[in-house]
């Protein structure tokens, strides 16, 4: 269930510094999050896709990621047309829509959608240690990003060692139902996951002391952003800056 | 229990995403490393329980242990919680990059609150003990629920409905999150109770 899937690959995405995508990445989203426009998220939808494209994610893990987001969006359709109120109505069979209601629904559902491809696409093409490191060389405290590095070390190990103690209860004959005992179960195994972990956590702490740990984690892969890295950058911050210049202007819709 | 990205507004944005840099901040300075490993192993399994489904009428609803991730760490789960969203956002896209600040402190702050009001109870009886577990699930998913509410709310005036639907829809998961971390705490106190006062 935990994959990296999206960051394999050697597009010109997988190839740019963590650095330069994790700044272009947060000012096409911030961007995005923040405009009120339907025609704004619209383009920034446009143009996000044309950079997940770009960047040739698996068609069966990306249309995965797009339900996931997609079945919130789902039930905003649902609900803010029912219960979103505003002048405008519209009468749809017995049902009397909020035309606002849609018009917002319509809004969340680019942008989130716009800002998904844009991570996809920027983010999810580095590995979690990459941006771990490219975090902490933009100025993320060390000791926020040594958390991050380290639970996502971690966190293959722990996931393995619950379900091994879900294994055992399964052969054990624990079927899930709705009682009590299945949530003592279920605490009980994980109350054990937590033992373990603190106990390797005890372990891991004290060989890390033994090999002179200092509280500095030197990554073997030091790249420095090149020239594409900067014109990467560079167009990144255009399609923003282009975003932005276009909310400000004043559309109807 | 996530807010997604493109619904909040950016006063609501630039409000959490503050707080957050400020528990977060709090959470690090209280934070030394030779508590650091354990730590990012807890986050690492508060990681690991937003995996973990039980069952729930005919559903099933996933894990989410703030409230004893607050009991075992205090101020700590605040960082531990950010960091661990910030994986779910990595490798899953719950929640978002812009509305990572909004999500921690809906998540992280009932969490820390709860661990710092119940604590003193887990030195009492056992079933003070129990009482102390069930209130720090219970309440930090109650006072989750409030905060996402009133996100939604503060964003958008026409939100009030939705927010009154993600409110009634957490109640289940209330008494799940007490049950579960009731059980949990009783576990650690038999089993290694150490892990329940790293703060003393």
């Amino acid at each position: 269930m935990i994959d990296e899937s999206f960051s394999m690959g050697s597009t010109l995405f997988h190839k740019r510094d963590p650095k330069v995508k994790l700044i272009g990445a947060a000012a096409i989203s911030i961007v995005l999050a923040l405009c009120s426009s339907i025609v704004v998220a619209g383009i920034g939808v446009i143009v996000t896709a044309i950079l997940l494209f770009l960047s040739k994610p698996a068609p069966c893990l990306l249309f995965k990621r797009f339900l996931q987001v997609n079945v919130f969006n789902l039930f905003i359709w649902i609900t803010l047309p029912l219960t979103y109120g505003g002048g405008e109505t519209m009468q749809f069979s017995f049902l009397n829509l909020s035309l606002d209601g849609i018009r917002m629904a319509a809004l969340i559902s680019l942008k989130s959608n716009g800002i998904l491809f844009c991570f996809l696409a920027l983010l999810a093409t580095s590995s979690t240690a990459n941006l771990g490191h490219g975090m902490e060389k933009l100025g993320v405290p060390r000791k926020l990003t040594f958390l991050l590095l380290f639970s996502y070390r971690q966190l293959f190990v722990i996931h393995r060692e619950y379900q091994r103690l879900q294994r055992a209860a399964k052969l054990r004959g624990f079927t899930p139902k709705n009682s009590l005992h299945t949530y003592r179960t279920y605490s009980y195994l994980f109350g054990m996951t937590l033992v373990r972990s603190w106990n390797r956590g005890e372990r891991v702490h004290q060989a890390m002391i033994l090999r002179g740990f200092t509280g500095n984690l030197i990554p073997l892969d030091q790249p420095q952003p090149g020239k594409a890295d900067y014109f990467f950058l560079f167009t990144m911050l255009f399609i923003s800056l282009l975003l932005a210049g276009l909310s400000l202007m004043p559309l109807t819709l | 229990m996530h807010i997604s990205e493109g619904i909040l507004t950016a006063p609501v944005l630039a409000g959490g995403t503050v707080l957050t840099i400020v528990g977060t901040a709090i959470g690090l300075k209280k934070l030394d490393y030779d508590r650091i490993m354990t730590v990012s192993l807890l986050s690492a399994t508060f990681f690991v329980a937003s995996l973990i489904h039980v069952p729930i009428g005919p559903g099933s609803v996933h894990l989410l242990l703030g409230g004893l991730l607050g009991l075992i760490l205090g101020w700590g789960a605040f960082p531990a919680i950010v960091v661990a969203l910030c994986l779910q956002t990595i490798f899953f896209q719950y929640g978002g990059m812009v509305v990572l600040g909004v999500n921690g402190c809906i998540i992280a702050g009932p969490a820390v609150l709860c661990g710092l009001l119940f604590k003193s109870m887990l030195s009492g009886s056992k079933k003070k003990q129990m009482v102390a577990g069930f209130l720090a699930g219970f309440c930090s998913i109650f006072l989750s629920a409030i905060l996402m509410a009133c996100a939604l709310y503060f964003a958008d005036s026409g939100f009030l409905q939705v927010a009154g639907i993600v409110l009634a829809s957490h109640i289940p998961i209330m008494l799940i999150e007490g049950l579960i971390t009731m059980f949990v705490v009783t576990f650690l106190l038999k089993v290694q109770p150490e892990i329940l006062s790293i703060n003393n």
